[in-house]
């Protein structure tokens, strides 16, 4: 690493108590032995803002990321989500979450729709039968995804890309405020990145809806991101727009277009 | 009462032992269907050996086996998801250790109360022709209760076994659903025991999810097809253990396995002459 980035390059401040902010994590500490995971990260996102949450592995991505969704505790700092800690959150509706490397369960008997409605139990509570509403919006879901004709398909019988692209369904099937998604388009085909990336900018520009991605691909959705977020050994190296990444006033020694190849870079 | 049935079933009780095996032959593979897609499917194994340590200690008392055995069953399924849960020991370990500790358990109570006498030999390997009409009852009401819970619980208990992060991050309550479905095991066991005995009693939890989930399309129908298939199992069972003066408990789980065998051939067979059309009805 450069002595030039040892400290956090932060373009973009965010306001305290910015009402637009639906995710606020503040000095967040966590560690699993003496070395920190994460050391002191601050990471807000708003309403209809497309965020990229990237580094390398190891880097405390998929920590934070748990943090933030109220799966751990934080050994320091404070997470806020639509303004409450996120185990108080009442609303589950209002956040979708399509988590990582989600288990390829090919043997399990369940179609795609069973999955995206699924999803469902966060706005419906988990005893609830499905209503017709409900019925609607998981056909929605799976058409949004380019996959309203395979509902009745096996979980077995589907590529890769279109199991990932119905959990994506699944996280959208509530019409949250807040997408999250953590390395959703890792090994999935060309056609399904295409599928994948103009249902998340349709998401943010017709929805409003925020969406923070962490991912080593950025490749399909990298010109429509208005925030690069890079967590390198547990703090932030760069908050900023895309664009001034590669430019000469953050030296990281990349270049936008290059982003799968830098992150391997930053390791 | 006995009610005009042909044979079989003419006799009281073989009468009695198809009304408990129906309803064990029915409940069992619900409970069964969340286990195996959760990779447990030896739970209902060692919950059995568990309950086996509870009827031991209910002779020794003497008071009702069944009732022992659930109370240990029930307290042996919460520890066991407890520990997986919390991380403390993995899946199989944790299982282990109960496995070992029931049978192990039921041996010495045995022994306190004499020897390995005749009444928990018919828990150990089942007794489904010697169900009284108090054993049906009971057998009826825990099956009751299985399929009550099951109707209200299954979509949660299926989003927890589909990720259980997801599931959290989306407000399920997914240490009560997991200690409700060990819960509804250990039940399952103990309504099961008289009718297969509590070494064979997974196989009745197991055998006919792994027949139903190779014809079923949706999750919702293997619940449906691993009951209707474990309710078969139970009268071809009890049919040809009449027939053949056979052990009618183990005869219904060869039944059960005979499906599996038969289902899995088929849809091999199926499969590799339909490589390209999925299995089952166009969806509607």
């Amino acid at each position: 690493m450069s002595p030039e980035v040892s400290s956090p390059i932060v373009l973009v401040p965010e306001p305290a108590g910015d009402p637009r902010e639906v995710l606020v994590g503040r000095g967040l500490r966590f560690s699993y032995g003496p070395d920190p995971v994460l050391d002191g990260v601050d990471l807000a996102v708003r309403a209809g803002e497309f965020v990229a949450l990237v580094g390398p592995n190891g880097s405390g991505k998929s920590t934070l990321l748990a943090i933030l969704l109220g799966l751990r505790s934080p050994a320091g700092g404070t997470v806020e989500l639509f303004g409450h800690a996120p185990q108080q959150l009442t609303e589950r509706w209002r956040v979708g979450y399509v988590p990582q490397r989600a288990p390829i369960l090919e043997h399990l008997p369940a179609t795609l729709w069973e999955v995206v409605a699924s999803g469902c139990l966060a706005r419906t509570g988990w005893a609830r039968r499905l209503g017709k509403q409900d019925r609607i919006a998981v056909d929605h879901a799976l058409e949004s995804v380019a996959l309203g004709h395979k509902a009745q398909a096996r979980l077995g019988e589907v590529s890769g890309g279109e199991h990932q692209r119905a959990l994506i369904a699944r996280a959208m099937v509530n019409g949250p405020d807040l997408l999250v998604l953590d390395e959703p388009s890792a090994g999935i085909d060309a056609e399904s990145q295409r599928r994948f990336r103009d249902s998340l900018v349709h998401m943010v520009e017709d929805h409003r809806t925020a969406v923070l991605l962490v991912s080593h691909e950025l490749g399909a959705v990298a010109a429509d991101l208005g925030r690069v977020v890079v967590l390198q050994r547990g703090r932030i190296l760069y908050d900023g727009p895309p664009e001034h990444l590669g430019d000469g006033r953050v030296s990281l020694g990349i270049h936008r277009h290059d982003l799968p190849v830098w992150l391997e870079g930053l390791g | 009462m006995t009610l005009p049935l042909p044979w079989p079933f003419e006799r009281q009780y073989m009468q009695l032992a198809l009304a408990a095996g129906l309803v064990v032959g029915a409940c069992a593979p619900l409970i069964g269907t969340f286990l195996v897609q959760k990779r447990l499917s030896l739970m209902g194994d060692g919950i059995g050996h568990v309950a086996f340590a509870g009827v031991a200690a209910g002779l020794l008392a003497g008071t009702s086996p069944l009732w022992t055995a659930f109370a240990v069953a029930l307290a042996g399924a919460v520890a066991v998801e407890w520990l997986r849960l919390d991380r403390r020991a993995s899946g199989d370990l944790a299982l282990a250790v109960l496995f070992y500790s029931g049978i192990a358990g039921g041996v010495v109570l045995s022994g306190l109360a004499g020897s390995l006498n005749a009444g928990v030999l018919s828990y150990l390997f089942g007794s489904i022709l010697t169900v009284s009409p108090a054993d049906v009852t009971a057998i009826a009401g825990l099956g009751l209760l299985v399929v009550a819970a099951v109707a209200w619980l299954w979509r949660a208990m299926f989003t927890v076994i589909l990720d259980e992060d997801a599931a959290r991050v989306a407000g399920l309550p997914v240490v009560p659903i997991s200690l409700g479905l060990a819960a509804l095991t250990a039940v399952t066991v103990v309504a099961a025991m008289r009718v297969v005995g509590v070494l064979l009693v997974a196989a009745l939890m197991v055998l006919p999810v792994g027949a139903a989930q190779r014809v079923a399309r949706s999750f919702r129908a293997t619940l449906g097809w691993a009951s209707a298939l474990g309710s078969v199992a139970v009268v071809a069972g009890l049919v040809l253990a009449r027939r053949f003066a056979l052990a009618p408990g183990a005869t219904i789980v060869l039944v059960a396995a005979g499906l599996f065998v038969a289902t899995a051939s088929f849809t091999a067979v199926w499969g590799r002459s339909h490589r390209a059309a999925p299995l089952g009805p166009p969806p509607p």
